[in-house]
């Protein structure tokens, strides 16, 4: 009972220290003043000049779209790719794909994007939504197969090779027994993979072009004269809405967890 | 059989040969050759002679290993409490969610909350203490890198320990182990490929932090991404700046091998 | 598996929404410009960040139906690496001096036809045909400022850093911001040695680096842009920075003065300039006419806060703004100011390599 206390003690203590600048720059966003800091009084003045500023708007929706769309797509190749690699027979073929799977993540950003740059002026392809999408998937992959390899790793070869005794051919083997055991794995992958979509810089400014523009592009060239105090609102609103979902969520969640799978909740 | 699986990894082996090898080869040419196309090794020995460079690498490597140690001593508890937890999935969430939020502008709060006359000097004014230089220091940008990178650590390990079988943890109490020993024998042993995972998606893209290290450190803390990002966009010097990837993607290989799964000691569930 | 599928189709329910919402946005905004679909009247701008009076661009497209794509970068060297690249069809650009010298010699520029661009009239002399660019074939000045000092009175009298050398006094220990930029952190060292702000001689270039070192102790942080938002709370009593930024902090801050140093320093021009890339001619000279009618560019240096070229509108823009000595130097103070030109490849490294080096040498 104790050791609970001081576990939970220890928890709300991480949520406040991940929370605190969050909560900062929320309040700021009331500020009447015009940087974050030295507090002038309260005033919605910015969610104002937020909500007539069209072009804003229109660049949070394609960061949605974008962000959604190369998540999805890049978790569904990464899954495969991950299916893929743990296929392989020697360690060593594993251990040669999983490093040439993860050049991506150390290579510094700006490589990446100068490297994707030239790769599609090379191929012809004109810089916008499709090249940005290209390289969102792209740089999304490897986290993903990170993400869903250990799952699979996890997962007794016994579990498969006994569906395939009972006749399941490959479809439903991966239906039936393979994702749903790695679906947690699979959405921790689509997560970390929208996180990157949404934070990612440097990428996006290389290889966009004609007049599409991603928020964190946006809001880094608008960084001249200190954050704006309207990116403070956006993010906000952004905030409370992944908020309300992240609790219908769990509420949809709860309410499907009492209905089945007893057996997991109750072991515990 | 054969080919539902060839048929999968069709896009994923397209993925790797266009947007990995292709870069890559990209690359490795143009820190193979100089300004006027000649092939050369001149770059990697600029490098390799260079105190202002190997100074730079071992800074990079060692504040790349500063992050990853604190957001591991952080995350591992974080992690497993989580696990325990009743709506796991859901605290989880609420560990991702400060990541959605732009990066620089966590950067800004954090200057906010760090200057002369910011929330933390307020709050130890309280106490009597005069404010304290915060920011510009070695200690602001290790904070605040690692607060970036702890979602990104506690993910991979709340994955692993959520996959452990409760049943083994029920079996290791029923003989008699107590909890830690479970905790020391079986937990973290289990755990152990998340925290791999999470060791190399946090130490990895420590190397090359670079805006931080200028709008925290001050630029008093001096990365590889920060020689990367002036050497491609300020100098125009692709050719130098591909020599530091490459040597960066040899540094990440090597951190791989170090953390490669060495399966022995553990008991795995139905393993052979 | 239920979970996964459920997932999925949440996501491409609310994927399908966004799209939904952005033809929305879309077809609003054309109908608010009168213009439908995406159709030729549009003109592809590529400016800096904040650089412009957002109600100047919805102005030109109401008077004259030409719909702006509105792109920003935050360096020269982005800006070049992406128009040098291609792929993209930017008609106006917006690089700095010695970018234009760059992008000139390497024909990435397109000649100003002076038939078409009527606006050069309106132009101060002063600013006009520069090394840069002689007889501004390629370019026409944006805005224009200086390297300098910035101090708050609270902590600095002015009498202290009236020249470069004294910055070097051991009473300024960590004192100071720099801006984080080798070409103008050079300057101010081989200016106060007496050398030119483009000296190409190592043994001069190697002294400068030298006195930089010097310099470290007094240091506090180097800094890019974020350097407005530190100076003006007070993180630090004295800023080396150009007068376009230090306008912005004495805006938030009385306390906040610019010195340009006696010794002389750097000034730098902003420049309207037609890429190669460019498609919209028609539209490209209107905007250039536009911007030049000195109504506009009155409206626009009030809205950014720097300092214009433009004659016409110096005229209408109120005195307390051009008679400010700190932004519109007198001519004397102007003899003493000097272009940077473009260093070449070779130097530029140079240049750069070794600030790496300073940034590296410890305090």
């Amino acid at each position: 009972m104790k050791k609970n206390k001081i576990g939970n003690l220890y928890l709300w203590l991480v949520f406040i220290v991940l929370y605190v600048p969050i909560f900062y720059l929320i309040t700021y966003s009331f500020n009447s003043g015009k940087y974050m800091h030295g507090w002038k009084g309260f005033s919605l003045i910015h969610y104002c000049q937020l909500w007539a500023d069209t072009r804003m708007i229109e660049i949070v929706v394609d960061t949605l779209i974008i962000a959604f769309l190369s998540s999805v797509l890049a978790t569904i190749i990464g899954t495969f790719g991950a299916l893929w690699i743990n296929f392989a027979k020697s360690q060593l073929t594993k251990n040669i794909l999983l490093n040439f799977n993860s050049i991506l993540l150390v290579s510094p950003d700006v490589i990446i994007g100068a490297s994707f740059l030239i790769f599609f002026t090379a191929i012809g392809l004109s810089l916008g939504f499709l090249s940005v999408l290209l390289s969102h998937i792209a740089f999304s992959i490897p986290i993903v197969v990170l993400m869903v390899l250990p799952r699979l790793q996890e997962m007794p070869v016994t579990l498969t090779e006994a569906a395939e005794d009972l006749g399941a051919n490959f479809w439903q083997v991966l239906n039936k027994v393979t994702l749903p055991y790695i679906s947690s794995g699979i959405m921790a992958g689509f997560f970390m993979a929208l996180t990157y979509s949404l934070d990612d810089f440097a990428v996006t400014f290389f290889v966009t072009g004609n007049g599409f523009s991603t928020l964190s592009v946006e809001i880094y060239s608008r960084a001249r004269q200190g954050i704006s105090l309207e990116i403070n609102a956006l993010s906000a609103i952004m905030f409370i809405v992944s908020l309300i979902l992240v609790f219908i969520y769990y509420f949809i969640s709860r309410n499907g967890n009492r209905k089945r799978t007893p057996g997991l909740e109750a072991t515990k | 059989m054969k080919k539902g699986k060839l048929f999968f990894a069709v896009l994923y082996v397209l993925w790797l040969a266009l947007f990995v090898v292709v870069p890559i080869a990209l690359l490795l040419f143009q820190s193979l050759t100089s300004e006027s196309g000649q092939l050369t090794l001149n770059n990697f020995v600029s490098y390799f002679s260079s105190g202002t460079y190997l100074r730079m690498t071992f800074n990079s490597i060692f504040y790349a290993f500063l992050i990853t140690l604190i957001t591991l001593v952080i995350s591992y508890p974080t992690a497993y409490l989580l696990s325990q937890l009743k709506n796991r999935q859901f605290w989880l969430l609420l560990v991702i969610l400060p990541t959605w939020i732009n990066l620089l502008l966590k950067t800004y709060a954090f200057i906010g909350l760090l200057s002369r006359d910011g929330t933390a000097n307020s709050f130890i004014g309280l106490f009597g203490i005069s404010p304290q230089q915060l920011l510009f220091t070695d200690s602001s940008f290790v904070l605040v890198s690692s607060y970036i990178e702890i979602p990104f650590m506690i993910l991979p390990i709340f994955n692993a320990l959520n996959e452990i079988d409760r049943d083994l943890v029920q079996a290791s109490r029923d003989l008699g182990a107590n909890s830690w020993q479970t905790l020391w024998r079986l937990i973290i042993p289990l755990s152990m490929p998340g925290v791999k995972s999470g060791v190399q998606s946090v130490f990895i893209p420590s190397l090359s932090l670079f805006m931080i290290t200028r709008l925290i450190g001050g630029n008093r803390v001096i990365t590889l991404g920060t020689a990367i990002e002036e050497l491609f966009l300020t100098t125009q010097n692709w050719h130098m700046g591909s020599t530091i990837g490459v040597i960066l993607i040899i540094a990440m290989v090597a951190t791989m091998v170090i953390t490669r799964e060495r399966k022995k000691s553990v008991l795995r569930r139905g393993g052979k | 598996m239920k979970k996964l599928l459920s997932a999925l189709f949440a996501i491409s329910l609310v994927i399908v929404g966004l799209f939904a919402i952005q033809r929305y946005l879309v077809a609003k905004e054309n109908a608010a410009a009168g213009t439908s679909g995406s159709g030729s009247k549009v003109l592809n701008i590529y400016n800096w960040g904040d650089y412009i009076d957002p109600s100047l661009l919805t102005k030109f497209t109401k008077e004259t139906g030409y719909r702006i794509n509105y792109e920003t970068f935050d360096s020269n060297e982005d800006m070049y690496a992406k128009v040098k690249q291609g792929g993209t069809s930017y008609d106006i650009v917006v690089p700095s001096d010695y970018m234009v010298e760059k992008m000139r010699r390497e024909k990435m520029l397109l000649p100003i036809n002076r038939k078409k661009f009527k606006g050069f009239k309106y132009y101060d002399k002063r600013f006009l045909n520069k090394s840069f660019d002689p007889g501004n074939k390629y370019s026409i000045p944006y805005f224009w400022g200086t390297l300098g000092i910035v101090y708050n009175d609270k902590f600095v009298k002015r009498s202290e850093v009236e020249s470069w050398d004294q910055l070097w006094s051991s009473k300024f220990r960590d004192k100071i911001l720099l801006v984080d930029s080798a070409r103008d952190d050079f300057a101010f060292s081989l200016i106060s040695m007496g050398k030119s702000v483009n000296d190409k001689r190592p043994a001069d270039v190697q002294a400068a680096k030298a006195k930089l070192d010097a310099l470290m102790p007094n240091v506090k942080a180097i800094l890019d842009d974020e350097i407005v938002m530190y100076m003006v709370q007070e993180e630090a009593p004295i800023g080396i920075t150009w007068s376009g930024e230090a306008s912005e902090m004495i805006a938030e801050n009385k306390h906040l003065h610019y010195v340009i140093p006696k010794e002389g320093s750097n000034i730098w021009f902003d420049n309207l300039a037609i890429p190669k890339t460019a498609k919209h001619f028609k539209a490209i000279y209107k905007f250039l006419n536009f911007m030049s009618e000195p109504k506009n560019a009155a409206q626009n240096a009030e809205y950014v806060e720097y300092s214009t070229p433009n004659k016409g509108a110096i005229k209408i823009l109120p005195k307390s703004v051009t008679g400010d000595q700190q932004f519109y130097p007198s001519n004397k103070t102007l003899k003493n100011l000097h272009v940077y030109s473009d260093l070449g490849q070779k130097w530029t490294q140079i240049y750069n390599d070794l600030f790496l080096e300073f940034k590296m040498t410890s305090r």
